[in-house]
């Protein structure tokens, strides 16, 4: 496998009384997707934005290329750390700002870093990152509301792409749109990380799509990775009773199986201070006590 | 063959807004039999909603105009109903969920008395004890567990799945006849989205209540529907029983929305097939066949003339210029044929 990007190491986020991530560990490799599922309240948009720090970690340890994203920084390499890392939002109305056009949200983030200052070569800069997401040259100089709920996600993933980054984290990037614009986007994200060879953190509910998009896939419950392991594994053995239960929950365009589907409910039964995260296969892990695991591996 | 209860022929529905009229609905027929489910599919602005809030009468006029077409419910054409008319027939006759179970409740009132009050509304001889046993009686009737202690809590006690349950529980108060749900599940995770489609069920059962079901996801239509319309730019396109919609399609943009869901079983590094481009705005709608542009087997006649709805099957019609005699033979594409292919041939059949 190849060399690890990102490692995550026991990651606490508290807001409150509330733990919403609770001490989980995971790493991302170079140029794969790793998709975070899970249901509302999860914790796993949390753990999005903890990771690019939106939020100031509550305890453990995150390392991106090898470095503590939390340590002690000087301008210069937080400049250098916000531009390898970016972030896709889920909703492409509320993340762009409306008095601003698509040429400008995009070449904010020159600005900033300094980057192709002559005018000249940032629309010309600009112009290709458009095109690259499937939008025209001209649609630089458009207002977030001249355009449709697929073509604004464009103008988010072009502003991600703006500054040539390594590692995006895209959250629910897709939600939010139609089922054939969610095709769309979803292969363009696909092509582009073919391309770039970039490396992405895909976070969503929606365990079909992850599927198709994910390398590997980590299952996330109350602020826990119950499960991690690769798309294959996870849906053809899954282990953990809730990816069971969340695997038999979604609907397939297949009428005649549909009519007779068991769908197969989930008892939180509680871990107790023993659980631990098991590896029962080559890479793909469980959490659970070792009675547990034995019980739920029969 | 039980009782048809709704009959919608040629309805039309326009908006006036400063860019133009926007004909939202355009010309769309359909009917219900009782106990039946119908899902209507299509993506946003495609008229679902407008269609689904127009049998209510809840299109507000202006800037909504109710242009042509009838919408018969038990022969009776709602359409030049007086709002005092429709008032009788709404909750009580036809009742309503919406997508999003908070903003459908009223936040500062007790479950319980929201429920109650529809009962007391739609039933003269209701007294306030017999309203509340029978609120206490549906809160159990849609799975929420200790009914009497949940009775006297607000909404933001309940969490979303709880609260769809609560809203459903409203609408079957007063017994409508016809049950619209408009994206109930979209808002809920799936393991909650696959109870409140099996509370559904299970109501229909009971109370061989008519359901329209509003949705974009097709794998929801699969679960729930007997019947199944396609909509698109304002029209519904394709229009059968659900095995026929799912194991047969015949209008090209079904087919683009069967290719556009990921398939669990395979397909590791194939692309998913998307339909190209957008739909077409509605204040000018397109000569010919509106889904022509983003259609890949889109002929001459498709920019030029709009076609009608060709028959299938006896239950079976799409919208397309394909299926006329003099049309070339255009095969289902091969990836949505395979995906088709490999779930018949998991669930052990041969033709549908």
């Amino acid at each position: 496998m190849s060399e690890k990007i990102l490692e995550v190491k026991n990651l606490t986020q508290q807001f409150g009384s509330i733990k919403a991530v609770d001490g989980i560990s995971f790493d991302v490799y170079k140029g794969e997707t790793l998709g975070l599922v899970g249901e509302s309240g999860c914790g796993k948009s949390t753990t999005g934005r903890s990771i690019i720090r939106l939020y100031d970690m509550t305890d453990g340890e995150i390392r991106f290329k090898g470095e503590d994203i939390n340590g002690k920084k000087s301008k210069r390499d937080l400049k250098e750390f916000n531009r390898e890392m970016q972030m896709i939002f889920q909703d492409p109305y509320a993340s762009l700002n409306p008095r601003m056009t698509a040429g400008e949200i995009i070449e904010e983030g020159f600005e900033i870093h300094g980057l192709y200052k002559n005018r000249k070569e940032r629309k010309e800069k600009i112009g290709s990152l458009l095109e690259v997401v499937g939008l025209n040259r001209e649609h630089a100089n458009r207002y977030a509301h001249e355009f449709s709920g697929g073509q604004r996600q464009r103008i988010g993933i072009a502003r991600a792409l703006s500054l040539n980054p390594s590692f995006i984290i895209a959250d629910e990037p897709i939600s939010a749109l139609d089922v054939s614009i969610q095709a769309q986007v979803v292969n363009l994200l696909k092509e582009l990380q073919r391309k770039h060879g970039l490396t992405y953190l895909f976070i969503a509910h929606d365990l079909s799509m992850v599927k198709y998009i994910s390398d590997r896939i980590a299952v996330m419950r109350r602020g826990k990775i119950l499960e991690l392991g690769t798309s294959e594994e996870i849906y053809q053995n899954p282990i953990h009773p809730y990816t069971k239960s969340l695997l038999s929950a979604i609907p397939l365009p297949d009428p005649i199986s549909e009519s007779t589907r068991v769908r197969i409910p989930y008892e939180h039964e509680d871990t107790d201070a023993e659980a631990t995260m098991h590896e029962v296969f080559p890479g793909h892990f469980v959490y659970g006590t070792d009675q547990q695991i034995a019980k739920w591996y029969k | 063959m039980s009782e048809t209860l709704l009959e919608v022929k040629d309805l039309k529905i326009n908006f006036k807004t400063y860019a133009g009229i926007v004909q939202a609905v355009r010309g769309v027929n359909f009917d219900l039999k009782q106990g039946e489910t119908l899902a209507i599919v299509g993506e946003s602005g495609s008229g679902k909603s407008v269609t689904s809030n127009a049998l209510m009468k809840l299109i507000p006029q202006p800037p909504g105009i109710y242009d042509q077409g009838q919408i018969l419910f038990e022969g009776r054409d709602l359409i030049p109903l007086t709002e005092k008319e429709m008032t009788k027939i709404r909750g009580n006759e036809i009742a309503m969920i919406f997508q999003d179970p908070m903003t459908a409740l009223n936040p500062t009132m007790k479950v319980g008395k929201q429920i109650m009050e529809v009962i007391l509304k739609h039933n003269k001889k209701a007294t306030r004890d017999s309203a509340k046993k029978r609120a206490i009686e549906l809160l159990d009737e849609v799975g929420i567990p200790f009914p009497e202690k949940r009775f006297k809590q607000y909404p933001h006690e309940f969490s979303g799945g709880m609260r769809q349950r609560v809203v459903i529980a409203i609408a079957l108060a007063a017994e409508p006849k016809l049950l619209i749900a408009d994206e109930p599940t979209t808002a809920l995770d799936v393991t909650i989205q696959a109870q409140i489609i099996e509370l559904m069920k299970k109501i229909q059962k009971n109370s061989n209540t008519s359901i329209i079901f509003i949705t974009h996801d097709l794998g929801v239509v699969a679960n729930i529907a007997d019947r199944v319309a396609v909509m698109y730019a304002g029209q519904i396109v394709e229009y059968g029983s659900v095995n026929e919609i799912f194991y047969n399609p015949r209008h090209p943009y079904t087919w683009g929305l069967l290719g556009s869901m990921p398939d669990l079983e395979n397909s590791e590094d194939e692309l998913l097939r998307t339909i190209p481009g957008s739909p077409p705005d509605l204040t000018n709608p397109p000569k010919g066949d509106a889904f022509a542009p983003r259609n890949e087997f889109a002929m001459q006649i498709d920019y030029e003339e709009e076609p009608p709805m060709f028959q299938v099957s006896e239950t079976h019609f799409a919208k397309t210029w394909l299926l006329h005699p003099d049309a070339p033979q255009v095969p289902i594409p091969e990836a949505v044929q395979k995906r088709i292919d490999g779930y018949l041939a998991k669930d052990g059949v041969k033709h549908v």
